[in-house]
């Protein structure tokens, strides 16, 4: 799919229209325990077992705020190129709900620790700038489970507490497929940072979808419906084609869309209205008076701002400039910090542009066969390296080559030992291979005699007769050379 | 033997150290005084068994050392006990038992204390008068049907009563000062911070201050020392060393500045409190401190403001109670949502639930800025007439009630004139300050009256002295009768 | 402002606290004499004042991210007024 021109638009009866997304991404904050007390977050716990008097608000308790949740918010911030707010504030969001003990969230209003901030992506048709709102700390909710049990609802306040980051997007963001590279690259900063795991199985990330539609050409942003709580990118992308078509529709009929929250049914693949939750809307937001207001200085941030490892933009720069990648190579190479850290070890031991080729080819090809992480490969990044080196060098051919990465898949050994215990490396001295090719025109005259007469597809038969002798070992360009040379003669 | 119960504390504990009486003996004359006196209502809990076999243990292996050697006392019913029901005096948490103990009890119970039980009060600490609680009123032990203040009615009641040897309390808006003065003891609310709120019922999180209800200054210097202390768990607890207020207590105030705010002689204020107000200015002047007239603007607005803001946090703090993790669960409802609404109204008594309705009002959309942020802004005001003449006195004097105790269901149909009782203790609270209520005088009816001794922030030290002075110059007599059993 | 029982119903039904029609009754009638009562801070002008936003001039402290609590199931569900070994039990929300 390569577009070079942007053109997802939905088509009304009269008009074309644009859609208008903004997301606000609920990212897990990689920390040990709680924003607001010391039980563990670890994913999959035995059901209310990582739950403190203070997650299960038993009178009397009261939050005291986990410095590392407030470093990586802060890092995350500067990930995003955003302003880092010193002064913040925890302000109450109020509402009744089984997994929420407090009755309510503690939260970021009016004074978010990180304002307004940029990410870049990566489209078809050339780079967008996708504009940051901003970012607050909140505690997620717990659980509640339906399906156990037919009368009762169970409630789990494992995850009750945990410390998310809310990151706001501007309504800057146009397509499906935009959505997508925007979430992605999100992750993948949060990675780089590792601020969040990004793991969307585990509820990690998860996302609440805001669209609108307008007329092509048009200023104004029509009204916009909240999607809530999606937890993949394939089921956002749904969530959306469906909504902006259902609000075209809408407008076609001449009717009105209300600004609602709806929710999105993965069975029907549609949205429909949460009407009950409607009239509970106001959530009386106010200070968290069990708090003071979060007041860092400036050498905090600068500090962090230090440790802070390369991210992708820059990384993918250097890629370019120091490797001679070009965009495409560069950008896949970087989307996940592990895959830059295993390139740059191949690359740094063999050809960077040859290295680069054989990762995206047959390396993922092969992870993603089995499933896998880079960081499980069978295949290590030094070993990978010494196999692209000997095709480098001549000494085994391309296609030897793919012989001698299939049987270190199986046995993780190092590519020079299979190419010297098996014999496969390449015949490339010529005097030996002017013998064998002279042989080969001495048994096959009349085939000598036609090709001279102009029948050059027997080209590709002496070429096959060398390979056959040799084992495959012939070094192909030398064959092509001396085979051109001798059959001339 | 029952004159010892009449004995202050800091002499009780005198007793213990020199070996004249034993913790046992002293928790026995204790239990056995409580339950002639049912008739007060004061207590909601009792604890003898646990009581008992502490004082044993104490005897056993005693710790002259410690602040509170051996002694028995009771604490409002507001401070979560490891293993003894807590209650707030709600319906909501009647079979509510913590496993988990408030700092400030741990406090004391580390100086050697034991728990005697759980004090009445109003219901989540909402009320001036002790009527609102779940548990029924509770007498003030100087007249019949009469109440002693709220919201630590029961503490100032069992104190005076002699049920207690001294006790805490919780000050949200004149809560411990107030029925202090009602019944002849003595009240003190911390600054802001210096006791840690960890496990304590929560009513309004900036304004809730635990603290001593004692017979003497004394005793207050004793028990404020116990409970006061830097909690890493409350992050409102200010980060500051431990002070011996006992031992630094002093008589001497020559040449302190006591402001006497000419905003506190409000309409219809009885001549009594007036003619008490001036005989405490008295006293102070002989004692050779300078009274110096000075103005807090803002004091008539106190009250409208804490009536915003009290409410306001007390609607979010006390969502948590929707029968789901604890206490009471309405067994009416088909849904959750029935559920909820079932739990709270049947829970909450109608004080407690007026406050909330008021407190969602003021924070709702549309109403945030005209009432909340209106508050937080007045409050800065408040605090702001506080802060400008403590740079010129060092103490505020006024009187610590516009009246004295009055009958049960006297005001019980207006909310109003039930939320005056606190008009000059609840700037106090806005304004984050320390302050004391001792005992003064007695008014015609022979009902005692108090005086309020205002502090800069954490100048605890020299309130306490003030009011020491005071106290050995004023000729106070608390003369309760026991008619009660 | 004075407090009507359609103002009644809304907060109350945001408080989750149900009021029958007879309380409603005196409930607005004692809301509106608190508010009238309130509502003397019209009077003074509050245009150049910050809202008092902490008491405490400190900055807020912060802990260590360790993990020192949790693994009290027992002790957590306790107090439940319905539970079962795992979790909290409450009715069905009907949306």
């Amino acid at each position: 799919m390569n577009k070079d021109k942007f053109d997802y638009f939905i088509k009304g009866e009269k008009n074309q229209y644009e859609v208008i997304i903004g997301l606000e991404v609920h990212a897990q904050v990689s920390s040990n325990s709680k924003l607001f007390s010391g039980s563990a977050t670890k994913f999959g716990a035995e059901p209310n077992s990582q739950v403190s008097l203070i997650d299960s608000a038993f009178p009397g308790m009261l939050p005291v705020i986990n410095k590392e949740c407030i470093n990586q918010a802060i890092r995350t911030g500067l990930g995003l190129n955003a302003k880092i707010n010193n002064y913040s504030v925890f302000d109450r969001k109020n509402y009744f709900y089984a997994d929420l003990p407090q009755g309510y969230q503690i939260s970021q209003y009016k004074n978010p620790i990180v304002g307004e901030g940029k990410v870049l992506l990566d489209m078809p048709y050339g780079s967008k700038e996708i504009g940051i709102e901003r970012l607050h700390l909140e505690q997620d909710a717990g659980k509640s489970i339906h399906d156990i049990d037919p009368s009762n609802t169970f409630v789990d306040l494992n995850r009750s507490g945990i410390a998310l980051m809310e990151i706001v997007s501007k309504p800057d963001l146009r397509s499906p497929e935009e959505v997508n590279a925007y979430i992605k690259k999100l992750r993948t900063i949060m990675r780089y940072l590792g601020t969040c795991d990004g793991n969307m199985q585990e509820g990690s990330l998860r996302a609440d979808v805001n669209v609108s539609v307008r007329k092509v050409g048009d200023k104004k942003y029509g009204t916009r419906c909240e999607i809530k709580n999606v937890n993949s990118i394939k089921f956002m992308q749904m969530a959306i084609e469906y909504e902006a078509r259902r609000q075209v529709e809408l407008i076609d009929k001449g009717k009105e869309i209300s600004q609602e929250t709806r929710l999105f049914d993965v069975k029907k693949n549609e949205t429909r209205s949460m009407r009950s939750k409607e009239d509970a809307h106001d959530y009386r937001y106010f200070p968290d008076p069990d708090l003071l207001p979060l007041n860092f200085d400036k050498k905090l941030v600068e500090d962090l701002k230090k440790s802070l490892p390369e991210l992708p933009d820059k990384k993918k720069e250097r890629f370019i400039k120091d490797y001679g990648l070009n965009s495409y190579e560069a950008n896949v190479l970087v989307s996940e910090k592990e895959i830059s850290d295993y390139y740059e070890e191949a690359a740094k031991a063999s050809d960077q542009k040859l290295a680069a080729t054989w990762m995206m080819g047959d390396l993922f090809a092969m992870l993603n066969d089995k499933g896998l992480d880079i960081s499980k490969s069978p295949i290590s990044a030094k070993n990978l390296a010494e196999l692209v080196q000997s095709i480098k060098s001549g000494e085994i051919s391309g296609r030897i080559a793919k012989e001698v990465f299939e049987i270190m898949i199986v046995s993780g050994e190092n590519p020079r030992k299979i190419i010297d215990t098996k014999g496969m490396k390449q015949q490339s001295d010529p005097k030996e291979l002017e013998k064998m090719i002279n042989e080969i025109i001495n048994k096959n005259k009349d085939k000598v005699t036609q090709y001279k007469a102009g029948k050059e597809k027997l080209f590709g038969f002496f070429v096959g007769q060398v390979m056959k002798i040799s084992g495959g070992k012939a070094n192909p360009q030398l064959v092509n050379e001396i085979l051109k040379k001798l059959l001339k003669g | 033997m029952s004159e010892l119960t009449k004995k202050n504390l800091s002499e009780i504990i005198d007793l213990i150290k020199n070996k004249d009486i034993k913790s046992e003996e002293l928790t026995q004359l204790y239990i056995n005084k409580i339950t002639k006196s049912k008739k007060l209502n004061a207590y909601i809990t009792t604890c003898f068994d646990h009581a008992t076999q502490e004082s044993k243990k104490f005897d056993k292996n005693p710790n002259f050392n410690s602040l509170l050697p051996g002694i028995p006392l009771a604490v409002k019913d507001l401070f979560c006990t490891d293993g003894f029901k807590t209650t707030a005096g709600s319906k909501m948490l009647e079979n509510f038992i913590p496993n988990y103990e408030s700092t400030v009890t741990e406090n004391i119970w580390k100086e050697g204390a034991i728990l005697l039980g759980k004090l009445n009060c109003d219901e989540y600490a909402m009320g001036s008068s002790n009527e609102t609680s779940y548990f029924g009123n509770v007498i003030n032990p100087i007249a019949e049907n009469t109440v002693p203040g709220g919201s630590s009615g029961g503490s100032a009641s069992a104190l005076a009563a002699e049920l207690t040897p001294a006790t805490i309390g919780t000050d949200t808006g004149g809560s411990i000062r107030q029925p202090a003065s009602f019944t002849g003891t003595v009240g003190l609310k911390p600054t802001y911070g210096l006791c840690s709120r960890w496990g304590i019922v929560a009513f309004a999180s900036s304004l809730d201050q635990a603290g001593p209800m004692t017979k003497s200054v004394k005793d207050c210097s004793i028990m404020l020392e116990a409970m006061a202390g830097f909690d890493k768990k409350d992050s409102t607890s200010i980060e500051k060393k431990k002070e011996n207020y006992s031992k630094n207590l002093k008589t001497n105030i020559k040449g302190l500045k006591i402001g006497i705010p000419k905003e506190y002689r409000v309409e219809n204020m009885p001549k009594e409190i007036d003619e008490l107000w001036n005989k405490g200015k008295n006293i102070l002047k002989d004692l050779g401190a300078n009274l110096i007239d000075i103005s807090l603007p803002h004091t008539k607005y106190a009250l409208p403001t804490y009536y915003i803001v009290a409410p306001a946090e007390a609607s979010s703090n006390l969502a948590r109670y929707d029968g789901v993790k604890y206490g009471f669960r309405s067994s009416k409802g088909k849904d959750l949502i029935e559920m909820y609404e079932n739990t709270r109204s049947e829970g909450f008594g109608d004080e407690v639930k007026r406050r909330i309705l008021i407190g969602t009002y003021v924070l709702s959309s549309g109403y945030y800025d005209a009432y909340y942020l209106k508050a937080q802004k007045v409050r800065q005001l408040i605090k702001k007439d506080f802060d400008q003449n403590f740079g010129k006195v060092d103490a505020i004097l006024t009187p610590s009630t516009p009246s004295s105790a009055f009958k049960i269901g006297e005001k019980a149909n207006d909310p109003i004139s039930m939320y005056l009782n606190d008009i000059f203790t609840v700037p106090v609270n806005l304004a984050g300050l320390p302050a004391i209520s001792v005992p003064a005088g007695l008014d015609k009816k022979g009902y005692p009256l108090g005086l309020q001794l205002i502090g800069k922030t954490l100048d605890e030290q020299r309130i306490l002295n003030i009011a020491f002075a005071f106290e050995k110059n004023c000729d106070f007599k608390n003369e309760v009768e026991n008619w009660w059993s | 402002m004075s407090i009507d029982k359609d103002k009644i119903k809304h907060i109350s039904k945001l408080a989750r606290i149900s009021v029958d029609s007879k309380k409603s009754d005196s409930l607005a009638k004692d809301l509106t004499s608190i508010f009238k009562f309130i509502e003397q801070l019209n009077e003074i002008n509050t245009d150049n004042v910050e809202p008092l936003s902490s008491i405490l001039n400190t900055p807020l402290r912060s802990r260590e991210d360790k993990i020192d609590d949790g693994k009290i199931r027992e002790k957590i569900l306790k107090n439940s007024p319905q539970k079962n070994e795992e979790f909290f039990v409450v009715p069905k929300v009907i949306e």
